[in-house]
C-alpha cells in the first residue's frame, strides 16, 4: 500500500499528510519551527493539489478561533503552531476542547519565551496539558506523518470529539530530512470517514446554541464530560491505530516499549529522544545491561494502566522531561509518579534539552549506569539544591 | 429549583436546542424602580421596543401595550429613548 520511501523532513511529511487528508479549512499563522508545515501545504493549495480553504489569519488566537467555527460548521479543519503561537491560542484551545471541536493541529515543539528561543523543548505542549486536548508525540518524521493521518480519525471518533495535537520536536524532526514512506493518496482518503458534528452551526433548520455559559450548577458536569471523552480516546486510538497498522504495516500504541522484557532499568520519555535512547539501550544490551525504553506516544490521554503494569515489574525507572515545572515536579515525572500505585520501583527524575540543548548518548548512558547522575542533564554547574 | 442533569445526561459540549433552556425571569434583577407608560401620550414609535435589551416591551401586533415585568431588569433605556416622555421610572409598588 505504501509508496517508495522519500527523503522528507517532518514538516514536509506532515504537509503531505495534510494534502492527502485534504481538509476543508486550514486557518493558520506561521511560526518557527512549524512554518515548513504550512509552507508545504500552502504550496499544495497553490498548485491545486489540495482543495481546502487556506485562511491567512492575523494571529494564532484567530487561527484557533476560526478553526472552532469551521470545525463546528461541519468542515474538517486542520491548523498548526509552535511555542508562542500555542501560548497565544491557549485560551481558545481550552474552548475548542469544551465545544468538542474535532480539530487536528500539528505542533512543532519549541521552548516558550523567555528567554526567547526557537529550539525544541516541550514547554509549549505542557502549557496546554490540562486543556482537554489529545496530545500525541512522534519520535521521527515517519511517526509524525503516520500520527497526522491517524489524528482526524481519533479527533472525529464519536466517543471522542476532541482536538488532537500531533507533536513533533522542533528542528530535530520538523527540519531533519530522513526516509519517510507515505501511503498512497487513495489509501489515506479511504482511511478517512465522513465528517460529522453534532449540530453544524450552518444547519439553520436545526439551530442550536453552542459554547454556552455554564454556572456552578453545570460547569463541573461539562468538564467531566470532556474527561470521559479523553479517557475514551485511549480505546479509540488502539482501534484506529490497529486499522492503520493493517494499511501501513506500522503499528502504534499509546505506550510503546523497546526491550523492556526482563529490564532492570527503563527510561520513560517523549518525542525524538526516544530514538537516541533506543540506540543507547542497544549498546548497553550488547554489554549485558538489562535496560529498555518506554515511549509515551499518547501523552494526553496518559496510558496509566499500561504504565502501571510496567512499574510493577521494573525495579528502576528514570523519567526524562524536556520541560520543567519551577517549584514543582516536571510534568512527565509527575504523571509517572501519579500512576505508581503500590509499585515498588525506584523513580528518578531528569530534566534535559531545554531550549534545544542536545542530549548526547553518553548522557543517557550515565542515567542508566550511574545512580549519582545529576537531575539536570547537560546543565553547566551543580544543580541548585531542591 | 429545577432538577439538575448528571454529566452523562448532557448533550455533547453542552449545546442547547431551541426551547430547552428554562425561562429566565430576569425581572427579579430590578432594584426598586420599573418603567411605567402613559399610553395617552405614546405615539407608538416603538423606539422602546427597539432599544429594550430584554424583550420586555409588549406589542399587540405592532402596537405598544405595556411591559413584561418578568423580563424587565429596570435598565431605564426605554424611558431615556422615549421622544415624548410617555415612559417614567416609578417605585415598584406604584403605577401599573
Amino acid at each position: 500500500m505504501a509508496t517508495e520511501p522519500r527523503i522528507l523532513t517532518g514538516g514536509q511529511a506532515v504537509a503531505e499528510a495534510m494534502r492527502q487528508i485534504d481538509p476543508d479549512v486550514v486557518p493558520v499563522y506561521p511560526i518557527t519551527p512549524q512554518t515548513p508545515i504550512i509552507e508545504g501545504f500552502a504550496s499544495f493549495v497553490a498548485a491545486g493539489r489540495a482543495h481546502g480553504e487556506l485562511v491567512n489569519v492575523e494571529s494564532e488566537h484567530s487561527a484557533m478561533s476560526a478553526a472552532i467555527g469551521s470545525a463546528l460548521a461541519g468542515a474538517r479543519t486542520i491548523t498548526a503552531t509552535s511555542s508562542q503561537g500555542l501560548a497565544l491560542m491557549a485560551e481558545v484551545v481550552y474552548i475548542a476542547a469544551s465545544m468538542r471541536a474535532p480539530i487536528v493541529m500539528a505542533v512543532g515543539n519549541r521552548a516558550l519565551s523567555g528567554p526567547i528561543n526557537i529550539h525544541c523543548d516541550h514547554s509549549d505542549s505542557m502549557l496546554v496539558r490540562d486543556s482537554g486536548v489529545i496530545q500525541l508525540f512522534a519520535e521521527n518524521a515517519q511517526e509524525a506523518y503516520d500520527l497526522m493521518v491517524i489524528a482526524p480519525r481519533l479527533a472525529e471518533h464519536p466517543d471522542v470529539m476532541l482536538p488532537v495535537l500531533v507533536c513533533q520536536d522542533g528542528f530535530t524532526i520538523t527540519h531533519s530530512a530522513e526516509p519517510v514512506s507515505l501511503l498512497a493518496d487513495e489509501v489515506v482518503r479511504g482511511f478517512m470517514r465522513p465528517y460529522r458534528v453534532e449540530a453544524p452551526v450552518l444547519d439553520i433548520a436545526h439551530p442550536a446554541t453552542q459554547g454556552l455559559f455554564a454556572m456552578p450548577d453545570y460547569y463541573f458536569e461539562l468538564r467531566h464530560q470532556q474527561l470521559a471523552a479523553i479517557h475514551a480516546a485511549l480505546d479509540a486510538f488502539e482501534t484506529i491505530a490497529c486499522e492503520f497498522g493493517e494499511l501501513a504495516g506500522r503499528r502504534y500504541r499509546a505506550l510503546e516499549t523497546y526491550r523492556v522484557e526482563d529490564a532492570e532499568h527503563v527510561i520513560v520519555c517523549l518525542g525524538s529522544t526516544g530514538g537516541t535512547v533506543k540506540d543507547v539501550v542497544d549498546e548497553l544490551r550488547l554489554e549485558g545491561a538489562r535496560v529498555g525504553v518506554v515511549e509515551i506516544r499518547s501523552f494526553r490521554p496518559f496510558p496509566r494502566e499500561q504504565l502501571h503494569e510496567l512499574l510493577r515489574v521494573v525495579p528502576t525507572v528514570s523519567v526524562l522531561d524536556r520541560a520543567d515545572s519551577p517549584g514543582g515536579a516536571p510534568p512527565l515525572f509527575a504523571d509517572v509518579a501519579g500512576v505508581r500505585g503500590g509499585a515498588e520501583c525506584e523513580l528518578r527524575s531528569f530534566v534535559y534539552g531545554l531550549g534545544g540543548r542536545d542530549l548526547h548518548p553518553e548522557e543517557i548512558r550515565e542515567v542508566f549506569v550511574d545512580a549519582s547522575t545529576p537531575a539536570y542533564l547537560g546543565l553547566r554547574g551543580a544543580p541548585c539544591p531542591v | 429549583m429545577p432538577e439538575l442533569t448528571a454529566w452523562d445526561g448532557l448533550p455533547l459540549g453542552g449545546i442547547a436546542r431551541p426551547g430547552e433552556a428554562p425561562p429566565l425571569r430576569t425581572g427579579g434583577w430590578r432594584t426598586g424602580v420599573k418603567p411605567a407608560v402613559a399610553l395617552d401620550l405614546c405615539i407608538n414609535c416603538l423606539l422602546c421596543w427597539l432599544y429594550c435589551p430584554d424583550s420586555a416591551v409588549k406589542l399587540d401586533g405592532t402596537t405598544f401595550v405595556g411591559f413584561e415585568y418578568d423580563l424587565c431588569k429596570g435598565c431605564e433605556l426605554c424611558a431615556v429613548v422615549c421622544p415624548v416622555d410617555a415612559i417614567a421610572m416609578v417605585e415598584e409598588d406604584d403605577g401599573d
